[in-house]
């Protein structure tokens, strides 16, 4: 049995990495109260919170944090027409939190998620972590069987090639789930007692070429390096698909990585995930893409960009043309997911405006 | 997972036999390889008589017994770290595992000795994944399963061709990385195999490995000697060359490879600095093998291993053979490996 920290009496980090260049997205539809035990290691940062639902709602936040915070009326007054390509009734809408920060880095997190303790019962700072993640080099091109060798005590093996010691900027930090693993529905119905109760000590980066299903749960990015990319899609209300939306985030994401030659990492840092949402449920949401994604991963593994997408809009306008082109076929959702990506880097770009250095 | 679920007649334990006192290697290991077939293989460069202790099932080859099978002129190919190659192929069993001399078994974070033999045929017994990743790692083991969002007709893996363990205390760096860093210790536990994804390069150590000698054995091919290759594996390049071939090869045929667990304890032996005065050729070597695997393609038509090795053999003599002469001897030596190989298992 794994349990979570008890971060009680832990002092908030007064060294705070990047306290003014990172903000916290969190989606909510109901409260903040999981803040609290996150207080030590994430008071001294910037929220932004999406408030999914009811915008009537008035979402409590903890005392001591700096927040601002978004709900679907304000959704809609700041992107007006263009507010579509934001999902309603799904953590989808995080997404917007995205693109209305300023700040060059992102960690987003769910709010069922709790702080983790590592093997020696140490309270896990999450956050940190994912930082120095991204603050280290990423080493796609060749495997590094001691996984990450930035890290304290780790270092290239013997056999791996010189050249590509310097490694490449790292785009995006994926981190692991303790307790309620991240799985499907089908999964979570024939294994509803399975907890992921393995503290695997390891970062790593996954190899070009490689794709792999993004986690939003505990997730952190380098938004002036991929954030264009971050769009998680069309879900939730209205909408023939649910918990893609991630996923569809992690293999656009991927591709446009590789293509501009930027490191995607996975591994720590563990959360305490501590609530599994009703398999039931979310075998209905995910029902179509179970069957849809068969077709979609085929489609992203010989995604080829061109040689003049150079920047990520440029790579995500041309996927975009690619989904409509290729799998507008499955089912007609492909189509409005597809114009709602060209939405999406419209509005990106609308409240982000080129800055000349 | 126990000794006693592996069918130990499937096993062959390969050890190349570099120092002539194995007492204390078999000894500590003797908990683990006890109730296994050990086929040792003596450096053919080595004049003093080997030590091993009672107990063991083990046929020990010396440059002897290798001429008689592969004529003198091919028992060069053997020295060194490479006389394990020749295990390799005089073997008639389903799974080589091969650990080097110096390595003794690890402690698990709970103190428990690691069974490197029992975790690598789990490997080896169970499905590999290279076509898409698993951000929990192996799904197969317990615990764990593939997350969501991983594709379902994926699912089912694919035969796993080789395990790379991998080693505390000193780990497999490279003679200026350990020159640099030398009192630096691999003391990080990483409780995980996870399956290397197709397409991605590695570098793969001989130190602590095991195979699928019926799926891939041609594959393991002795081939490259860096000039003045000595007897640590500062000094050698064999072992990573073979792993190159063996990747690629896995990946044309749709094998996987995985690493990670087992850990094996590594021990001292020479110096990092000493092998750093030599000039350190290796180094030159992978940068330009690295830009020839990664555009390599394989015809098609090569459906078989040895087929695969053969058209291996003849793109490195290709491409690469101007570069260096060493690139020439090994393309050679691959050419030779698969003839040696039909020729010793085609009688069995």
């Amino acid at each position: 049995m794994v349990e979570p920290a008890n971060t009680v009496g832990i002092p908030v980090n007064h060294m705070p990495l990047l306290k003014d260049e990172l903000d916290i997205v969190i989606p909510t539809i109901r409260n903040l109260d999981f803040l609290e035990m996150w207080r030590p290691f994430l008071q001294p940062y910037h929220l932004i919170i999406v408030q999914d639902g009811d915008p009537s709602k008035t979402i409590a936040v903890p005392e001591g944090f700096d927040y601002e915070l978004y709900n679907r009326n304000d959704i809609n007054r700041i992107l007006g027409p263009k507010a579509s390509c934001i999902s309603f009734k799904d953590s989808a809408c995080r997404c917007f939190g995205y693109m209305v920060s300023k700040k060059k880095y992102i960690f987003t997190i769910d709010d069922d998620c709790f702080v983790a303790k590592d093997p020696s019962g140490k309270a896990v700072n999450a956050l940190e972590q994912h930082i120095k993640n991204l603050l280290c080099p990423s080493s796609p091109f060749f495997f590094n069987t001691l996984y990450d060798p930035y890290r304290e005590g780790a270092d290239y093996v013997r056999g791996y090639p010189f050249s590509l010691r310097e490694g490449v900027s790292t785009a995006v930090s994926h981190g692991l789930w303790l307790n309620i693993p991240d799985y499907d529905a089908p999964t979570q119905l024939v294994k509803p007692k399975e907890r992921n109760t393995r503290y695997v000590d390891a970062v790593m980066t996954i190899p070009k070429g490689t794709l792999f299903p993004m986690c939003g749960m505990n997730l952190a990015f380098d938004r002036e390096l991929i954030g264009p990319a971050m769009y998680f899609g069309l879900m939730g209300d209205g909408q023939p698909i649910g918990r893609y939306d991630d996923m569809w985030a992690g293999w656009c994401v991927k591709v446009i990585c590789d293509h501009l030659g930027l490191g995607v990492k996975t591994g720590l840092p563990y959360i305490y995930h501590s609530k599994a949402s009703n398999p039931f449920v979310n075998l209905k949401k995910e029902y179509k893409g179970i069957f849809w994604q068969e077709d979609i991963i085929p489609f992203f593994q010989s995604a080829k960009l061109s040689k003049e997408a150079v920047t990520v809009q440029q790579c995500y306008m041309e996927l975009s043309k690619m989904v409509k082109e290729k799998l507008s076929a499955i089912d007609p959702y492909f189509d409005k997911l597809a114009d709602a990506m060209v939405t999406w880097i419209e509005a990106w770009d609308e409240l982000n405006p080129p800055t000349k250095a | 997972m126990s000794s006693a679920e592996i069918n130990k007649n499937e096993v062959d334990i390969v050890i190349g036999a570099l120092n002539a006192d194995l007492t204390q290697f078999l000894t500590s290991w003797r908990p683990f390889f006890s109730g296994f077939h050990l086929i040792v293989v003596k450096d053919p460069e080595l004049k003093e008589e080997l030590n091993i202790p009672e107990g063991f099932d083990v046929d020990v080859y010396s440059k002897t017994d290798m001429e008689k099978v592969v004529g003198a002129s091919n028992s060069t190919m053997f020295s060194g770290y490479s006389c394990r190659y020749f295990g390799y192929l005089v073997s008639k069993k389903k799974y080589i595992v091969s650990i080097d001399d110096d390595c003794v078994p690890a402690k698990d974070p709970k103190g428990f000795l690691v069974d490197a033999v029992s975790q690598h045929v789990f490997n080896l017994e169970n499905p590999a994944t290279p076509l898409f990743f698993n951000t929990l790692y192996d799904p197969y083991c317990e615990g764990a399963d593939f997350v969501r969002g991983y594709p379902f007709s994926l699912r089912s893996g694919v035969p796993c061709a080789a395990s790379c363990g991998l080693w505390l205390n000193l780990a497999d760096l490279d003679a200026p990385t350990q020159a640099l860093k030398t009192e630096q210790r691999n003391t990080s536990y990483v409780d995980a195999v996870m399956t290397v994804p197709a397409k991605a390069m590695l570098p793969i150590s001989g130190i602590n490995i095991a195979f699928n000698r019926e799926l891939v054995g041609p594959a393991m091919v002795p081939a490259l000697r860096i000039a003045g290759e000595g007897k640590v594996r500062w000094e050698t390049l064999e072992d990573v060359w073979c792993g190159m071939c063996l990747k690629h090869i896995s990946d044309h045929l749709g094998y996987g490879v995985k690493t990670g667990m087992p850990y094996v304890w590594r021990n001292e032996r020479g110096d990092a600095v000493e092998s750093l005065r030599k000039k350190w050729e290796g180094m030159k070597l992978m940068e330009k093998s690295v830009p020839f695997f990664d555009s390599l393609k394989l015809p098609e038509t090569a459906l078989k291993v040895e087929d695969c090795v053969i058209e291996l053999a003849k793109a490195v003599k290709e491409q690469l053979g101007s570069d260096d002469p060493a690139f020439t001897q090994a393309a050679d030596a691959m050419v030779k490996w698969v003839q040696l190989w039909n020729s010793v298992n085609s009688s069995g």
